[in-house]
């Protein structure tokens, strides 16, 4: 192999790295937050709302799981201007994660809600609790202790999705990679670092949720 | 030159949907073979290769699959193989599938309870008779429901080797686009094209999934 690894070119633009690493962390953070808010809420549509609400919240979580999310990226990014909604990167990027992942966590919220036995609810109204705290004690909080892991490493492949945003050159991580490699042509190089970083921030990821559950669920 | 979204152009997309089922194959092949290799040392009594698949899974999972077509595709001409799109989707999607079937796969082979290999041997069968007539019938019944499960995640995926130029459904839809500048007419119709790939499937792995649970 006459190839000789450089990876000192690659790394010299560590400024730009990190650039777009904040903009990975921003743009998962943010999903992440108004996924689980906006999930949670079209779960509790899918299971306790009326049959219209509900066959709305169905056929946007059946459309939305079932499609790619770089063609709903596209769609927001190059379509909507189309028919006059003009969206900025960033804008577009959060709207298609958050819509992208607030299906996802709504399924997984859903199946958590129907994991709690109908005798609990029942044990709940005995005790004299009110329905919002039925709710509360009852159902919620055991559902999302139930489904706590899939939602967590749902959340990490949301983490790693991001990366699509490079696509329509929103400035996260990956996009700095292209952005590098076209400066130093390292293409082996500079993937190998971004995916470096990206695995801690799995990794990062995946300990700090286990810390949350530690401390929200150990009773 | 920008010209109108004519009938044509949407027979060009249906018709690049054949290259989105077939890398979609060929990931589900390479995918397996490793699959079973990863299920097999996740499922193993022996410590080192239960650590290689659980580093293996770790690491695939924990790298951005775009990140892994990009590694397949400059890494693979460093060493000398100029290849086609192809051939870097085919081996980047394997690799992805791998872990994720390996996953799925060895979940089910420890879900069946040691008691039945102990039924095994009891009635004198070898260890690849007690794999081949005891565990390996009641694990495939409880893999199938989630390898449907995760095909639908693949079909949607193998959009991603647009980037690196391979012609399927989302880069026919790009290349559409940039023809007839009408991209909302264009994506929406590529999203309908992965929705009625992806639902059926969807729907059937649901229906698996709930005779199993009415077997038991």
């Amino acid at each position: 192999m006459a190839y000789t690894f450089r990876f000192r070119d690659v790394l010299a633009q560590q400024d730009a790295i990190l650039d777009g690493l904040i903009v990975t962390i921003e743009l998962s953070a943010v999903t992440i937050t108004v996924g689980f808010v906006f999930g949670t809420l079209v779960a509790i549509v899918l299971l306790y709302g009326r049959p219209w609400a509900r066959a709305i919240a169905r056929s946007y979580v059946e459309v939305i799981r079932n499609t790619p999310l770089i063609v709903q990226l596209f769609l927001i990014f190059f379509g909507l201007p189309a028919i006059g909604i003009k969206l900025d990167v960033m804008t577009a990027s959060l709207l298609a994660l958050s819509i992208n992942l607030t299906a996802y966590t709504a399924e997984i919220v859903r199946a958590g809600f129907e994991s709690i036995p109908k005798s609990q609810i029942e044990a709940g109204i005995s005790l004299g609790l009110t329905g919002p705290q039925i709710f509360r004690h009852v159902v919620l909080l055991p559902a999302l202790k139930n489904v706590y892991p899939s939602l967590s490493s749902q959340f990490v492949l949301l983490m790693l999705a991001t990366s699509v945003v490079s696509q329509i050159s929103a400035a996260d991580l990956f996009h700095a990679g292209s952005i590098i490699q076209s400066r130093t042509f390292r293409d082996f190089e500079v993937y190998t670092v971004i995916s470096v970083l990206y695995l801690c921030l799995t990794l990062l990821m995946r300990g700090g949720f286990r810390l949350c559950y530690m401390l929200m669920f150990r009773r | 030159m920008i010209r109108e979204l004519a009938l044509l152009d949407v027979y060009y997309l249906v018709l690049a949907v054949r290259w989105t089922i077939a890398l979609t194959l060929l990931a589900l092949a390479g995918g397996s073979l490793i699959g079973l290799l990863v299920a097999a040392g996740g499922a193993s009594h022996h410590l080192l290769p239960r650590l290689l698949a659980l580093g293996y899974v770790g690491l695939v999972q924990g790298i951005p699959l775009l990140a892994w077509l990009f590694i397949f595709y400059f890494g693979l001409s460093i060493v000398g193989y100029d290849l086609p799109p192809l051939i870097a989707a085919t081996v980047g999607f394997s690799v992805y599938a791998g872990a994720f079937l390996g996953e799925i796969w060895r979940g089910a082979l420890i879900a069946i309870p040691r008691t039945q290999w102990e039924a095994g041997t009891a009635i004198g069968l070898t260890y690849i008779e007690q794999l081949r007539h005891v565990i390996i019938p009641q694990a495939v019944r409880i893999a199938i429901p989630p390898t449907v499960g995760f095909l639908v995640q693949l079909i949607k995926n193998t959009s991603l080797a647009a980037v690196i130029g391979f012609v399927e459904l989302t880069r026919e839809g790009q290349m559409t686009t940039a023809a007839t500048f009408q991209p909302f007419a264009v994506y929406l119709l590529v999203a309908a094209l992965y929705f009625s790939l992806c639902y059926p499937l969807t729907r059937y792995s649901r229906v698996l999934e709930g005779r199993r649970r009415g077997v038991r």
